[in-house]
């Protein structure tokens, strides 16, 4: 065990707090900041820092440092907020995010990126707050002007808190700790098990020298030589232990009076703690730069009693505390991987399949026999549990839609800004559970919607006013439950779409299209590939790749867009996705003795083909006319050579489906019934086959193949083609796997 | 291509003692290395697949995977193909795959030392020298020692996807 085992928990960590970051940035009201909001964020950014300094992520540390320096001033009241600041916030955000990416694929930050932020942040609290940052700034420059700067700045805050010189200390102690020397930390862990108090004592000594231990599991003492800060000791163990468990005192004798006096002012003004600290690390200098910070906190210590201008003052136990309380709520989850849950829903189908064979066993059972009623009965039992075992362990897959959510009020804020328009976001139905690999796939095509709306949707304020509209334009996202399904929804109040613009620009791109063509179907043009009717490409979108993407994504996650939209009015674009690609509701046929499935989303009805609507056409190919419409029939039996299947089609049953907006009629011998059933992946072991999306095992323990709509159709055009030319069956093959 | 077969026979030989499992096809007697055999089960339950290579005999339900059932006794054109309770499946674990190959019979599992391993030479051509590791020569019989890797990773298995890298 060392510390690189941590690195994952941290990079999570690290993960929620900038996204926690971002989400009060866009929620800060900017005229009136929410005192609570700029202290989450401040404490998110200092949280990161700690965990990023002692895992040695120095550009992340630096990065948060000055960030979090300037978070501070805002929290005070010394940075008046605006927009273009919050952008910038913003933007420090996500260099934070890459910095933290990089780190987790062991590469180093882009250090442009990381020059460039730093000075801009630097330059912000320059031009806002003047001389007071450069103190904060810790440059090398800044021992000039550190005496006088912080000397007056620090009597400043030491007013509003007591704290200060001991936090700068803990600060320059553990940043630019080389200068200060060596120091003796005593950490107790309270109620720590054995196991983990190893663990902890091995991770001590990584961060410094453990010179001695000793206790029990009520309270375990460490001393710990080295230049670590109790901050960086806590960050490290609040990965592993909550923060109430950790006591972190200094382990100087001598100090032992201040010790007791400090712990007074830490208890009475607890809340005021991570501010006090916050404003000693601004005014006290960079991580690196040794010198500058001692110079810093002498400066300040110069208020204070003696005792504290001793290096490494007691006092830095108890101001732990307030960081690590936002940390609670998260203990009512926990973190599984993905692989274990997939596997437990594999295991849990296996029993459902397991339970069946023994429920067609048991039925099959002479009723007369003794004790079969109560074996039926604990059949029946059985039959519950398992079916309530599949749906609550369905359920763990599920996450809501506010995961897919959460990321566009920072989409909409960005792309309306560099549009120049006024666009308010609403959100509906953000509790709306989906499967999770589906809201991964979500997210993209969602975002290229969003932006379409956005540029082409919404009109400029000016328009908008010219034609009575609010100037702020609105963008609504919303996802609710519908039968089996969910339903997406992209809504703005823009301008809509243009029928003749639409069907002009088709004409030029050489589309087929008619003037009397439905709207839904002239909408639906917006899917072809390289359509786009923007006058130019932007930044956002106009390129006239994408909608095609959009389309085929969603697809081939089973679901399907359509668009209403009105002139002036807006568009409204509805996605429909299956609420899990997992379990399938499927209508079972069979077809000679073989048994297929349908996807029951593409069966619209079944019917006796009567002779007289079989139409053959040339070639081999028939049609079959169903009510004034003329499909093409695909036979399962040739398509998939099966044997013994009836082929007189007035003797089989037409099943109509649908598959990407076209018919066909499929002629199978027989309806088995609908049933739900576990998709399972052929290509795992086996390889994609023409035809068929995937397999699932039926309650007998059988593999049965699971059929894709307009798979089947290419292949029978494949083989009828095939056959024109030579009795060949392979060319199908070959002709789907260069396709795949 | 008989370089690669040399090099594999080298390697063979450099290695200890290899475990092989033995099997019947027909007559002849084959075998492969017994770490990639996953399990020994009867042949049952197989569901066809459309369009497949007629060696491929389609799928099948191992614990909840779907597994692809081949008959390396149409793949090698043996005479008689016959289906009874003797017919035995060896589930096999091959480049991140499961893989079942049907054949007649399971023997044993014979241990070879290097110098029983010998080239196996140019010939055939339903069964390339490529995809064998040898043959073994103990006492009176001859072992085909297969290189079931290789086999059904090949492009004219048809197990995998086309390999565009290879």
């Amino acid at each position: 065990m060392d510390i690189t085992d941590f690195f994952d928990t941290f990079f999570e960590e690290a993960e929620e707090l900038l996204a926690d970051m971002e989400q009060h940035l866009l929620d800060l009201d900017v005229d009136d900041p929410d005192g609570e909001q700029l202290n989450a964020i401040f404490r998110a950014a200092h949280s990161i820092k700690g965990g990023a300094g002692t895992f040695g992520f120095n550009v992340l540390q630096k990065t948060t440092h000055i960030f979090e320096n300037l978070l501070d001033y805002a929290r005070n009241g010394e940075l008046a907020l605006r927009t273009d600041l919050v952008d910038t916030f913003l933007e420090a955000k996500d260099i934070m995010h890459d910095q933290l990416n990089a780190y987790r694929s062991e590469e180093e930050p882009d250090h442009d990126a990381f020059v460039r932020i730093c000075q801009t942040l630097q330059q912000i609290a320059l031009d806002e707050i003047g001389a007071e940052l450069e103190a904060a700034k810790g440059a090398p420059i800044a021992n000039a002007s550190s005496g006088g700067d912080s000397g007056s700045k620090a009597s400043a805050e030491s007013a509003a808190a007591s704290e200060t010189p001991k936090e700068s200390k803990s600060e320059a102690g553990g940043e630019a700790g080389d200068g200060d020397g060596d120091t003796h930390l005593k950490v107790a862990l309270l109620d720590v098990g054995e196991k983990d108090r190893t663990l902890l004592v091995e991770e001590l000594d990584q961060l410094g020298h453990v010179i001695e231990q000793s206790g029990d599991e009520k309270r375990y003492e460490v001393t710990l030589s080295g230049n670590t800060s109790a901050d960086d000791i806590e960050a490290v163990m609040c990965f592993i232990i909550e923060p109430e468990q950790i006591e972190i005192t200094d382990a100087a004798p001598a100090e032992s009076a201040a010790g007791e006096s400090a712990p007074e002012h830490d208890s009475s003004a607890s809340s005021d703690q991570t501010a006090a600290a916050s404003e000693a690390q601004g005014s006290a200098s960079e991580p690196q730069s040794a010198s500058p910070a001692s110079e810093a906190a002498p400066a300040k210590e110069n208020d204070k009693t003696p005792a504290q201008s001793q290096p490494d003052s007691p006092p830095k136990a108890p101001k732990k505390k307030p960081k690590p309380k936002k940390k609670a709520p998260e203990s009512t989850s926990i973190r599984v991987s993905v692989d274990k849950v997939d596997q437990i829903i594999n295991l849990v189908g296996e029993l459902i399949i397991t339970q069946s064979m023994l429920d067609q066993t048991v039925s099959d059972l002479d009723d007369q026999s003794v004790g079969n009623s109560s074996l039926q009965n604990g059949m029946s039992l059985l039959q519950r549990n398992a079916r309530d075992l599949q749906e609550a362990v369905m359920s763990i897959r599920m996450i809501p839609m506010e995961f897919v959510f959460s990321r566009f009020p920072r989409v909409v804020r960005d792309t309306a800004g560099k549009l120049e328009k006024d666009i308010e976001l609403v959100t509906e139905g953000k509790s709306t559970e989906l499967d999770k690999s589906l809201v991964e796939r979500i997210t993209d095509p969602l975002t290229h919607l969003v932006r379409n709306s956005l540029d082409h949707g919404i009109e400029m304020p000016d328009d908008r006013e010219a034609v009575g509209k609010p100037r702020t334009g609105q963008l609504t996202l919303s996802a609710r439950h519908q039968g089996g399904n969910i339903l997406i929804e992209v809504k703005d109040d823009g301008a809509g779409m243009d029928r003749e613009v639409l069907l002009k620009k088709a004409r030029e791109n050489g589309l087929n299209v008619s003037d009397t063509m439905p709207d839904e179907d002239v909408w639906q043009l917006i899917f072809a590939p390289g359509f786009s009717t923007s006058a130019e490409v932007t930044d956002v979108s106009g390129r006239g790749v994408g909608m095609d993407v959009v389309k085929r994504n969603i697809q081939a996650m089973g679901g399907r867009v359509e668009i209403q939209s009105k002139m002036g009015e807006g568009t409204n674009t509805s996605i429909v996705l299956p609420l899990t690609l997992a379990i399938l509701d499927g209508m079972s046929i069979k077809v000679g003795e073989e048994t297929f499935i349908l996807p029951l989303s593409a069966v619209l009805e079944s019917l006796q083909p009567a002779k007289e609507d079989m139409y053959a056409m040339a070639g081999d190919d028939v049609v079959l006319k169903v009510r004034d419409e003329y499909l093409p029939v695909i036979a399962i039996h040739e398509v998939f050579d099966v044997e013994g299947a009836i082929t007189d089609p007035t003797r089989s049953i037409a099943v109509i489906v649908q598959g990407e907006g076209r018919r066909y009629a499929l002629l199978v011998d027989e309806l088995l019934g609908q049933r739900q059933v576990v998709v399972k992946n052929l290509e795992d072991n086996y390889r994609k086959v023409p035809g068929v999306s995937a397999a699932t095992i039926l309650g007998d323990g059988s593999v049965s193949l699971i059929l894709d709509i307009t798979g089947l159709h290419r292949l029978s055009r494949a083989r009828k083609e095939a056959g024109n030319h030579a009795n060949q069956p392979t060319p199908v093959l070959s002709k789907e796997a260069e396709s795949s | 291509m008989s370089q690669t077969n040399n090099d594999a026979v080298q390697a063979a030989s450099e290695a200890e003692n290899r475990e092989f499992l033995v099997f019947s096809l027909g007559e002849e007697e084959y075998a492969i290395d017994i770490l990639k055999v996953q399990e020994i089960r009867g042949y049952e339950n197989v569901t066809r697949i459309a369009n497949a290579p007629d060696f491929i005999k389609g799928v099948t339900n191992l614990r909840g995977v779907i597994v692809p059932i081949v008959d390396l006794r149409i793949k090698f054109n043996l005479d008689s193909v016959e289906y009874g309770g003797q017919t035995v499946v060896i589930v096999v674990n091959v480049a991140d795959r499961i893989v079942g190959i049907v054949v007649d019979g399971v023997s044993d599992v014979m241990t070879l030392t290097p110098e029983q391993i010998k080239p196996a030479p140019e010939f055939g051509v339903t069964l390339s020298s490529d995809f064998l590791n040898g043959l073994g020569s103990l006492e009176d019989r001859m072992l085909v020692l297969v290189d079931i890797d290789k086999l059904l990773t090949s492009e004219e298995m048809a197990l995998v996807e086309s390999t565009r890298d290879s």
